[in-house]
């Protein structure tokens, strides 16, 4: 039997031995993915970011006690940073929901970023679509809202939580890291410190002033006793987006918007890959003094897409 | 290629976790992708992870001198979870015959206080590169 049946299947090994495939992002992952893709689109993807030590992944462990109660099979990919000098990582999310993942009907898998540019925008998406024809009702995906890649990872989820808390710096701390424009749901965790009305009333009018179809709630949680409201805020963005083809709209301004990048990607890899006279050429322009970088570039771009 | 993934649990019910937290830094630093699951893991709960984590080697840090049952229990529990390939290491005080015994049951080196954690991420390297070429 194929990897990819044994998954369609539940066997949970495969499972695991796929995911490392779709990370390693090879020959072996493309013919994985296509497999399995008529089978994806059932589950519904949760997407959780925020900054650093905002309280994300006991918010998560608390989320998956409460989809297990109402017999949900959650599936979760936890992303932490790769260190840049070494490659390694330290991967702590499982830690702080060591009792949840026990369950047989979770599934928790952490992923290392990994540095390579673009790697894990492909990988982690990716990682969900294998997890959805797996036949997981609901993965959530958690990653650090910093950097544009781990923003838009939680972005191609179906609905996005982002995760502040009364000490992770004001609202327009968050409205400068890009989050505030992909929140479905704002959740404000710790929210028995001091500052989370503060926080609160200036996420609110930052929403007054934003005309969308949707409002995004603002919650409040603590994720050490309860994620009830953020739950409960999931509820309804979910019942609003199986209202009127919502849902569908979103899902396909989400394949494009992976498409397109990864296309680009591709593109820009193989054209990349025997362009080095052209790149050399405005290296030494450049150190030359001859032409400034961004008009090096273009010269270069002409020169191998005429 | 691959890097090498590797779990630091501490099974059992004592509370000392700073040496597992000082080797998972250590093997970070020396490249590999370390899997924390912190304090009071049962042996199932290690296996679980290791499986979903699709792991390379499993590290348990034992001070509380449950190692001639928990080290067998994780061991039978890989083998009957398919994972028999995975290197089952770790550290603790841990007596040197009992060391022994524990490697003729087909646990890994174990090692003591004292190591450096060189020594410890130069053993997995060495002891991975093994596995993997031999499939």
């Amino acid at each position: 039997m194929s990897v990819a049946d044994a998954i369609l299947r539940g066997d949970r090994q495969a499972l695991a031995r796929g995911l490392s495939q779709v990370e390693a992002l090879g020959a072996e992952a493309v013919a994985l993915l296509d497999a399995v893709w008529s089978r994806t689109g059932r589950a519904r993807r949760v997407g959780i970011t925020g900054p650093p030590g905002a309280g994300k992944s006991t918010l998560v462990a608390r989320l998956v006690r409460l989809f297990r109660e109402a017999d949900r099979k959650v599936g979760v990919v936890a992303v932490d940073p790769s260190s840049a000098f070494t490659g390694g990582a330290l991967l702590g999310d499982r830690h702080r929901m060591s009792r949840e993942a026990f369950d047989e009907q979770v599934f928790v898998r952490s992923l290392a970023s990994r540095g390579s540019l673009g790697g894990l925008s492909r990988a982690a998406p990716a990682a969900l679509d294998l997890m959805d024809a797996a036949g997981f009702d609901l993965l959530l995906v958690e990653t650090v809202g910093v950097g544009q890649v781990e923003i838009e990872v939680a972005a191609t989820a179906d609905s996005v939580v982002v995760v502040l808390s009364p000490e992770s710096g004001d609202a327009v701390q968050a409205m400068k890291a890009g989050l505030l424009e992909i929140a479905d749901v704002l959740c404000i965790n710790k929210s028995d410190r001091e500052g989370a009305d503060a926080l609160a009333a200036s996420l609110e009018s930052m929403l007054d002033r934003r005309e969308a179809p949707w409002r995004p709630p603002v919650v409040r949680t603590n994720a050490l006793e309860s994620a009830a409201a953020l739950h409960e805020a999931l509820a309804a963005h979910a019942a609003y987006l199986d209202e009127n083809g919502h849902l569908e709209e979103r899902r396909n301004e989400g394949f494009t918007r992976r498409l397109r990048n990864l296309v680009a990607d591709l593109v820009a890899e193989a054209v990349l890959g025997g362009a080095g006279p052209e790149i050399d050429q405005a290296v030494a322009d450049v150190s030359a003094g001859r032409r400034s970088i961004l008009g090096a570039a273009r010269r270069a771009a002409e020169a191998i897409v005429p | 290629m691959k890097p090498i993934r590797v779990l630091i649990a501490k099974p059992g019910l004592d509370g000392h976790d700073r040496g597992a937290k000082v080797v998972a830094q250590a093997l970070r630093d020396a490249g590999m992708e370390v899997i924390y699951t912190g304090l009071r893991q049962t042996p199932e709960m290690v296996v679980k992870a290791a499986l979903e984590e699709d792991v390379d080697v499993v590290g348990l840090s034992l001070h509380s001198g449950a190692h001639m049952t928990l080290f067998p229990r994780v061991l039978q529990l890989l083998q009957e979870a398919g994972l028999g390939h995975v290197l089952l290491t770790g550290g603790g005080v841990i007596p040197e015959k009992e060391r022994l015994a524990l490697q003729e049951q087909g646990v890994g080196t174990l090692f003591g206080p004292g190591t450096p954690t060189s020594a410890l991420a130069a053993y997995i390297e060495e002891e991975v590169a093994r596995r993997r070429a031999s499939g």
